[in-house]
């Protein structure tokens, strides 16, 4: 089999019309490819059938996809994070089941060379297309409604970002089928991405993604930056921020000055594989190491952009299910901004193993234990929160207390990470995989869930299924340890990571337990979609009228609103007085007004958004495949399209004061109906 | 502005939670195109990061003493100055609401700006003709890349002053063409300051 | 927002430049260019190592001319914000090119030890 694709994309067959593209990159050869093609493809025109027999492609146009309205597109980067979730999930599982076979001396079912493309894709799936648009469609749906803002500073860009992270995410399925996926890990490092040893497009699709989804990353982290910072409500001063306000301007600092760094690095390896530069490579005066130190620049980082935006979600949940003030609020800001800072002095701790001298793997080994201060303060913050308060265990507060614990345990095994003569015997073995997923997961996607749950009552008006939600957590929590846990001893055993089979057969004990936490896990997400259908099925049982979801303990601005918010968000711009604004109002008795309303200023929607980001998708494409007249067309078009937009002067519009009445009239009696006055 | 009556019957003395009329947010495109330039500054350090590290590593390929013209450089050096002062011109004009002056200092900074990209030009291709192509070594790379990525940044600003220029000439000095107008003046400003450190570290460090 | 308007606005937040500002920027950067060039073509000083950190002197000065006097940065415009991001950026970019050059420096000296290096370790010079 192997030999077949070093046959199939060794050779440079290279036309003017398709470039490298032909029918033998089609893999034909592998039936799990093609049946999961066949799947997309059914799936795609039942999909299509459905839409067009419910009349709903202009409904989808003029709503959604051209929607600059912040909430739908928070939303819409939700949709995509869970879609790639599945993708990113499927790639473990074949992990885990292959890994399970291999171990007790057997073949398995994948070959190496697709065992290596799975994990790259998973990493590079589950990280930019998962975790990322899963964390900035929080900060997208919440920090304008935290802050008392009818939308973002820059609705278009906002469109515009989340269509070129789609774009990304395109690429890299159109990888599954057409062509391949890098083989190289997945953040890529020369030499062996480089054009010597890895000659087919794998890298080209992980490049070309990445560069395009990051561009949207960037304008995304400008714009809530410029958000956060020039449309917060009268009198909401930085020390009465909320605190996923607080770590959603942090975490976007943090991507406007490190996302930059990605791209650079990128482009220089673009340019070694395409124009026979010596950046990265062994001859000529190249130094592979130095992509590795560039490109950490960026990592580290973006673990914290990640992660803090989860640790707002935690905060918000904390406070709202205890009926209490956040413990600590300044200490909470300050270990925000510390954590900002020192999480660009810490890059080295992912190659301690390179051969620095002492001195500076003591310094970064330092810096990184020093880091996990502000972070223990924050969990012991989260702990003096719910320590007497009345802690109502509703679901994001169950995802919030296995976080603490999860995150807690992946954190020591960091510190372990962080000593550097430890890392020489860890590095890059399965201890570290079981560290980051303990973090990543016990973090990132257990936020996300407690996010989802929280408020996704907000968003459409209704809360999710109770029941189904616990399937869901148990499956979550008990698959995470069943899987991961070995993965430590495995590591300690000296299993290194990436290998598609291991030789010592005595460990396939640990590997079987693994694949069966994945199980669970499996349990878990279709747990999870099953508790979005039941939902939305028994929507008229779960109805939230009051807007204010959690029994009234709601304490900042987005529970104010009604639920789904309207499209202005606040009838009347909020005065802030004090921290927890919500709380304070209705600690006064605020009355809702119910009438002098005014026309509201809005943006319109566009779809120059959507149009340019795919015309950058199809650029990426073509370079992909070395199509140049393709490139070059496509990339000429986004330069008229986007000049063609700037001559646009027409950007905004009045929403009548008769509407504005209207909706919240109905609002009003909603409210009565609910028997809250 | 006549007082609401929901909030004349609010309880006494309790602070007022709304706004009659929505504040008037400055808007936030000044601030969002600095912070864009922040961002661009980091794409620069990663590219003065790698030139630092790579440019001794010659691999055989022409040395920089022997190969680049400082007197050259003093004047595209010179150009992009100019240009500076010349958009500054073209911003006062702009401020004393003079449409021909700002156009027609416009038009000089762009001409001084092709200039500059003419001189790179010029250069880059004897460079590469002489052996110090980008893939001749490391260090060459490192050099076509910064210089290069600035000159980018420099013809891409031209493309965006010949749209100002017929935006303005069509709509007029609006809000909207003054910000704008603004925003690339910021811009080019910016990549002067970029220049200095070129041709502080890579030009003129690099003869020594 | 009526940006149609035929009366002359200005736009909010833009500082506003004088004439007097440019040339004194000006003039310091015509200055602060030619000396490092002179200093560079004429071979004034014998000495590599200072002459490079002088021309660095030189371009971080007129880098601080050129964003008071051409992009009219202060501590007040956007509420202190502009000067706040510079801060974080340039101490991001000295910490990323230092850092950089530190670490591949350090790992050059380790992983590609010079000559005199690999004969100091063998026993026999250790006397």
């Amino acid at each position: 089999m192997s030999n077949n694709y070093e046959t199939i994309y060794a050779d440079d067959r290279w036309s003017p019309l398709f470039g490298k593209l032909s029918w033998d990159v089609i893999p034909f050869h592998e039936p799990i490819l093609i049946a999961t093609f066949l799947a997309v493809i059914i799936g795609g025109i039942a999909l299509v059938a459905f839409i067009t027999h419910k009349k709903a492609w202009g409904y989808l146009w003029t709503e959604w996809l051209t929607s600059i309205d912040h909430k739908k597109i928070g939303i819409m980067y939700m949709v995509l994070g869970l879609v790639m979730m599945i993708r990113g999930f499927a790639d473990a599982l074949l992990m885990r089941a292959h890994q399970s076979m291999t171990s007790s001396g057997g073949e398995g079912f994948l070959t190496p060379h697709h065992y290596d493309q799975i994990f790259t894709a998973h990493g590079v799936i589950m990280i930019f297309f998962v975790a990322m648009p899963f964390v900035t469609g929080l900060m997208n749906y919440v920090t304008p409604l935290q802050i008392g803002a009818r939308d973002v500073a820059f609705p278009f860009l906002n469109n515009f970002s989340f269509w070129m992270t789609v774009g990304g995410a395109i690429l890299v399925n159109v990888s599954l089928f057409i062509g391949e996926f890098g083989q190289t890990g997945w953040l890529a490092y020369p030499p062996l991405s480089g054009i010597q040893f890895s000659p087919s497009v794998g890298v080209d699709y992980y490049i070309w993604a990445l560069q395009v989804a990051g561009i949207g990353t960037t304008l995304s982290g400008i714009n809530l930056l410029v958000t956060i910072v020039k449309m917060r409500a009268p009198g909401m001063t930085y020390m009465k921020l909320p605190v996923f306000t607080w770590t959603s301007l942090a975490t976007n600092a943090l991507i406007v000055a490190s996302f930059p760094v990605l791209t650079a690095v990128l482009a220089l390896l673009t340019l070694d594989r395409y124009l026979g530069t010596h950046f990265f490579t062994n001859d000529l005066g190249g130094n592979a190491m130095l992509y590795i130190n560039l490109i950490w620049i960026w990592g580290h980082p973006e673990v914290y952009i990640l992660i803090l935006p989860l640790f707002g979600v935690f905060s918000e949940v904390v406070a709202t299910h205890c009926r209490k003030q956040i413990f600590g609020y300044d200490s909470m800001v300050y270990a925000i901004v510390v954590i900002m800072i020192l999480s660009y002095v810490v890059w080295l701790h992912h190659f301690f193993t390179m051969g620095s001298g002492a001195g500076v793997n003591a310094f970064f080994g330092i810096t990184t234990m020093i880091i996990s201060i502000p972070t223990g303060a924050k969990i012991f913050n989260w702990l003096f929160t719910m320590y007497k308060g009345r802690i109502t265990y509703e679901l994001p507060m169950m995802w919030t207390i296995a976080f603490i614990i999860t995150f807690v345990i992946g954190g020591m095994t960091g510190v372990l990470l962080a000593v550097p003569p430890a890392d020489f015997v860890l590095h890059n073995s399965l201890f570290l995989i079981a560290h980051f997923h303990n973090v990543i997961i016990g973090g990132v996607v257990f936020g996300v869930f407690a996010g989802i749950n929280f408020w996704f009552p907000k968003a459409f008006g209704y809360r999710l299924d109770s029941f189904w939600g616990k399937v869901s957590f148990w499956g979550w929590v008990i698959g995470f340890y069943v899987a991961f846990m070995p993965l430590y001893v495995l590591g300690l055993m000296g299993v290194t990571r990436r290998l598609s089979q291991f030789p010592d057969t005595t460990l396939s004990g640990y590997f079987n337990t693994a694949a069966i936490g994945s199980v669970f896990i499996t349990i878990g997400i279709i747990a999870f979609f099953i508790q979005l259908y039941v939902s939305y099925q028994t929507r008229d049982e779960l109805r939230d009228d009051n807007g204010d979801t959690w029994n009234g303990d709601g304490r900042t601005l987005e529970w104010s609103t009604s639920s789904p918010p309207p499209q202005y968000n606040f009838a009347f711009t909020p005065r802030v007085h004090t921290f927890d604004t919500w709380w304070d109002m209705k600690k006064h008795g605020y009355q809702r007004p119910t009438d002098g309303f005014n026309a509201i200023h809005m943006p319109k929607n566009t779809g120059a958004g959507i149009i340019i980001a795919m015309l950058c998708t199809i650029m990426g494409f073509a370079l992909v495949w070395q199509i140049w007249w393709l490139s070059a067309l496509s990339f000429v078009t986004v330069i008229i399209a986007s000049i063609i937009h700037t001559f646009n002067y027409d950007r905004d519009y009045y929403i009548p004061v008769e509407e504005v009445d209207a909706i919240e009239t109905k609002r009003t009696e909603q409210l009565a109906k609910g028997g809250i006055a | 502005m006549s007082t609401n009556n929901s909030v004349a019957e609010q309880v006494d003395n309790a602070p007022l939670f709304h706004m009659q009329k929505d504040p008037h947010n400055e808007p936030g495109t000044l601030l969002g195109f600095w912070i864009y330039l922040m961002s661009d500054c980091l794409i620069f350090a990663m590219l003065f990061a790698t030139r630092a590290v790579l440019a001794p590593n010659y691999a055989g390929s022409p040395l920089p003493k022997e190969v680049f013209d400082i007197p050259l450089i003093l004047v595209s050096t010179f150009c992009l100055l100019f240009s500076s002062i010349t958009y500054g011109f073209s911003v006062l004009q702009m401020q004393q609401n003079k449409l021909n002056g700002t156009l027609i200092w416009l038009g000089v900074t762009w001409l001084l700006g092709a200039a500059f990209i003419g001189i790179e030009l010029y250069e880059f291709n004897h460079l590469i003709h002489i052996g110090a192509s980008p893939q001749s070594s490391a260090s060459w790379s490192s050099f076509f890349a910064l210089v290069g990525t600035h000159g980018l940044h420099v013809f891409f600003g031209l493309v965006w002053m010949v749209v100002l220029i017929i935006q303005t000439k069509k709509h007029g000095l609006t809000i909207a063409n003054q910000r704008r107008l603004f925003c690339l003046s910021m811009f080019w400003h910016f990549l002067d300051l970029i220049w200095i450190a070129v041709f502080s570290l890579v030009y003129l460090a690099g003869v020594l | 927002m009526s940006s149609h308007d035929n009366t002359h606005q200005e736009v909010e937040g833009a500082p506003h430049a004088s004439f007097r500002e440019y040339m004194i920027g000006f003039g310091l950067s015509v200055i602060l260019t030619l000396i490092p060039f002179w200093l560079v073509m004429g071979e004034v000083i014998d000495h590599r190592g200072l002459t490079i950190f002088i021309v660095v002197i030189f371009g971080i000065a007129q880098m601080l001319v050129h964003m008071v006097y051409f992009l009219h940065l202060n501590a007040t415009s956007e509420d202190g914000w502009n000067i706040i991001s510079l801060a974080f950026t340039v101490m991001l970019v000295a910490i990323a090119v230092a850092g950089s050059v530190w670490v591949m420096y350090n790992l050059d000296n380790n992983m590609m030890p010079s000559m005199q290096d690999v004969m100091n370790t063998l026993p026999l010079n250790s006397n």
